[in-house]
């Protein structure tokens, strides 16, 4: 028996005495090549944000040496940028208060009340409404909400286009972002948190209200900021359902053009390269992106503070 | 003394009945207010494809998908050059964004340090980024084809440089996901055989991940299909009356045809918008249906 | 070789064995020097850091060639982190800091220009719990030659070769095309063996290799790594003291001192020594108790 193994051995095993093995580091070119390859993807994320500001600011340098700062943040005009954005804070709010209590209602559910099988259908269905194109959205807005919905079944005095249209359905289409984030955050709360309360006698709502909720809340609050930022991006369905013309008004019923609309519509118009009206499309998305910009950094920063550590 | 055992007389008296506390009219009213929540969603949903479908309903013939716009005969107009289009600018869109996602999430995970300041300045932008609005994409697509030399004339290669970035994080981030799933264990075992780190994620990590990436790409790419702002911006209009023929040609994608008719007030182009919608919808939850068959036939759990 | 009758009555008695402790004892109990003569490789003054964390401190241990010396220890004593350091697997920890030196054949392995690749090619790893990679069994064994770039002049034979060295080959050799995944846990054990072996290392360290096996699948491993002292060195982890009596020649036998001021428990050798020794007449006070049960 030990002669059969002898016999393995000496050809599987390298033991020869006396013969040290080589340690000595390979170069691998080819891996460092492609290492360096990889890394330069990752910086392609960095090149991009950084072309993002090059690209907005050159512009917006350019309209600010022909236009005087206070004739863009004015409150009326043709270069004026104060209804734009007092538009998009009414649509965005409009928004919002249909998309928390839902969003938030949503995951409740899912969490808290669905069976995993239950959920398995549940959530991809309502992600599915985030799957939706906003063009879609917009022309809902415009062909059903408006005249059907608000002015024949709820007998509203409202424009053609208008704030509140153009927010309900937004309000519909980011439901899914602060549902789905939502009960991710609900979901990562320690089932023995949950236990503790009904074996103390609370019942599944009490559960959900004061010990869930509470529990995720940075998480949930993180849901709600992103949803917001969201909502205040998005493009086409305000470009088609809530104006196209600037409006400083906080009536809803009334159409309004904000940020985005401004630019989606601008952009659709016939403007020369380098022209005043061309270089304020860069100034109102430069002024987009840093609002969009705080309110992510502050959602990431709210992750990071408040992360709960189970 | 007497009150507590009164309180667990009651008590008993409750479990013997079997009346839950989650049936009291409160907890009832909370619980329909969650079910509202996660149905009015997919009421809308239902209530949206039902009327898109009744408005559209005499346009769903040959000429929605053979035929060009029309302004002469606006019931007779078509999205031929919208579906290919949506279609070229897909496949150039996944062509630029795919490698590039996959490589960067493949550093992200299983090369780069954390330790260092940039790998981590690396991962906030990429935060950040996932939630840049989709038109200020279409702002430096615009600055990056004025560098190339390109102007705004919407073609195909300008609006897939904006709709690759838009959805270069969702790839990047979904990618990661999927690599992360993969068992350490798996990769200490190839490493403690002499393979190299990049030996481990080529054939170990890589291929274990493919139907998480492919998941994430299709999902990113049906996001992309159905954007119409970024295009808006890089110069694409709606009436483009021939196929599109190579990177560099004037293009047209769906969405921007459905938003042009949209503003449009005849009656014949909102119809036509409304079977272009089904069209759209349909391609895009297809592609859906695709990913979520490709998670739940190839999808390994560990 | 591969229908060697000799080799067929190898595995015939390996089977025989299982749970025959007496003989498995027999066969581990052999006359060797008090200490290793002829050292495969040696830990010097070794000491590790995770961050701040001390995790090892000073180990000085010297394994001998084609000896099975088994680690043992209470939990968070550092036997795995001293393990993990023999084929620099400790280098993928983040934070991970080695002081000392690890000498293999008389070269430092934490020198610089030493390819940490190269160490693993010969200091080879089994994992506590069975690590199959999600390919087949075929594809397994052949993984490690592969990405080595080892010189192979038939894949088949090697292939079959480790899996008899393992003593798995007469289980899977009609289906070697299947996923691994579909093996039992002790077999998928002997099969992370077989990978091991196929890549031709000289020493073949076990973290506890045993911990996630029934009772039968582990005493067919303990057999294995008895039979493969002969060709390999063997390093092997162990919480299981019986197993370490079982199959090993040398003990080691750590300990955790808590830091009187953090409260951080590093990781110190109590007692290094011959495997009847340790067992039967421990030197040190703790290592008794721990052998007897009183502590750990």
């Amino acid at each position: 028996m030990s002669d059969a193994h002898t016999g393995a051995g000496s050809s599987l095993g390298t033991g020869l005495p006396g013969v040290p093995p080589d340690l000595s580091g390979r170069s691998r070119p080819g891996e460092r090549a492609i290492q360096a390859v990889l890394f330069t993807s990752a910086l392609v994320s960095v090149a991009i944000t950084v072309g993002i500001v090059v690209a907005l600011v050159r512009p917006v340098v350019d309209f600010f040496a022909d236009v005087p700062f206070g004739d863009f943040f004015a409150l009326e005009g043709d270069l004026a940028v104060v209804p734009l954005v007092a538009a998009t804070f009414v649509v965005t709010a409009i928004a919002m208060l249909v998309a928390v209590p839902l969003g938030l209602g949503a995951a409740m559910y899912l969490s808290e009340y669905a069976s995993p099988r239950v959920r398995k259908v549940l959530k991809p269905t309502v992600e599915l409404l985030a799957g939706v194109p906003s063009v879609v959205y917009g022309f809902f807005a415009l062909a059903f909400v408006t005249p059907t919905l608000l002015q024949k079944i709820l007998n509203l005095e409202v424009g053609f286009t208008n704030a509140l249209a153009a927010g309900l359905v937004l309000g519909v289409m980011i439901i899914p972002t602060i549902a789905s984030l939502a009960e991710d955050a609900m979901a990562a709360v320690p089932q023995a948190m949950r236990q503790g309360s009904l074996a103390m006698g609370a019942n599944r709502m009490q559960t959900t209200l004061r010990v869930v909720f509470p529990a995720a809340l940075s998480g949930i609050a993180a849901a709600v900021v992103l949803g917001l930022s969201r909502a205040v991006g998005e493009t086409m369905i305000v470009a088609l359902a809530a104006g196209a013309r600037k409006n400083l008004s906080i009536d809803p019923r009334e159409g309004m053009q904000t940020m985005t609309g401004f630019i989606a519509q601008t952009a659709g118009g016939e403007n020369p390269v380098g022209s005043t009206s061309y270089n304020m499309l860069f100034a109102v998305g430069l002024l987009l992106f840093v609002i969009t910009l705080i309110i992510n950094i502050i959602s990431i920063s709210i992750v990071r503070r408040f992360r709960q550590v189970y | 003394m007497s009150s507590v055992a009164a309180r667990t007389a009651r008590d008993l008296t409750r479990i013997t009945t079997g009346r839950s506390r989650d049936r009291t009219p409160g907890s009832l009213i909370f619980l329909g207010g969650l079910w509202f929540s996660l149905f009015f969603g997919v009421m809308v949903l239902i209530v949206l494809i039902v009327t898109t479908a009744i408005d559209g309903a005499p346009r769903f013939d040959g000429a929605l998908f053979t035929a060009y716009d029309s302004t002469l005969a606006p019931e007779r107009t078509g999205f031929r050059a919208g579906i290919l289009g949506s279609i070229w600018l897909m496949f150039t869109t996944a062509v630029l964004a795919v490698p590039l996602g996959i490589a960067a999430a493949l550093y992200l995970e299983e090369f780069a340090d954390n330790g260092r300041w940039y790998n981590r300045f690396i991962e906030v932008n990429l935060q950040n980024l996932a939630a840049v609005p989709s038109v200020v994409y279409g702002l430096l697509a615009v600055a990056v084809m004025a560098l190339m030399g390109f102007e705004r004339k919407g073609i195909v290669l300008g609006g897939a440089i904006a709709l690759a970035m838009l959805i270069l994080p969702v790839i990047i981030i979904t990618t990661r996901e999927a690599v992360r799933a993969v068992p350490t264990e798996i990769r200490h075992g190839s490493l403690a055989l002499g393979a190299t780190v990049l030996q481990t994620t080529w054939r170990q990590t890589l291929p274990s991940a493919v139907p998480g990436i492919a998941t994430g790409t299709i999902l990113g790419l049906s996001r992309a299909i159905g954007e119409a702002a970024p295009l808006l911006l890089i110069g694409l209009a709606g009436a483009v009356r021939f196929d599109p023929a190579g990177i560099f040609s004037p293009v047209t994608a769906l969405p921007i045809q459905i938003y042009s008719m949209t503003s449009q007030s005849q009656e014949a182009y909102q119809q036509a918008a409304s079977a272009a919608i089904i069209v759209l919808l349909v391609m895009i939850l297809s592609l859906n249906a695709l990913a979520i068959f490709i998670r739940n036939k190839f999808q390994r759990s560990w | 070789m591969s229908t060697s009758p000799a080799t067929i009555s190898a595995s015939g008695s390996t089977t025989d064995r299982v749970g025959s402790l007496a003989d498995v004892h027999e066969a581990a109990e052999r006359v060797l020097p008090d200490l290793p003569t002829d050292p495969v490789m040696e830990a010097l003054d070794l000491n590790v850091y995770y961050g701040d964390f001390h995790a090892v401190h000073n180990v000085n241990l010297a394994f001998g060639r084609n000896e099975i010396t088994a680690l043992i220890g209470p939990s968070g004593c550092g036997k795995s982190t001293v393990l993990r350091c023999l084929n620099r697997m400790n280098d993928l920890v983040a934070g991970a800091r080695v002081e000392g030196e690890v000498s293999y054949h008389g070269q430092n392995i934490y020198a610089r220009g030493v390819d940490p690749i190269a160490v693993r090619t010969q200091v080879g790893m089994v994992f506590q719990k069975p690590n199959p990679f999600p390919k087949s069994i075929y594809d397994n064994v052949a993984y490690g030659p592969r990405v080595t770039g080892m010189k192979v002049e038939n894949m088949d034979d090697l292939v079959e070769e480790a899996l008899r060295g393992a003593a798995l080959w007469d289980e899977v050799k009609d289906k070697l095309k299947q996923s691994a995944y579909g093996l039992s846990g002790g077999q998928q054990q002997r099969l992370c063996i077989a990978r091991t072996i196929a890549t031709k290392p000289d020493v073949i360290l076990m973290d506890e290799p045993c911990s996630a096996l029934d009772p039968i699948a582990t005493s067919r491993v303990e057999d294995l790594m008895i039979s493969l002292r002969e060709d390999y060195t063997i390093i092997v982890v162990t919480h299981n003291m019986q197993q370490a009596a079982r199959v090993s020649d040398r003990t080691a036998f750590f300990t955790a001192r808590p830091d009187e001021t953090t409260g951080n428990r590093t990781g110190l050798l109590v007692e290094y020594n011959l495997t009847s020794n340790i067992f039967s007449n421990p030197n040190d006070k703790r290592t008794e108790d721990y052998i007897s049960g009183r502590f750990g």
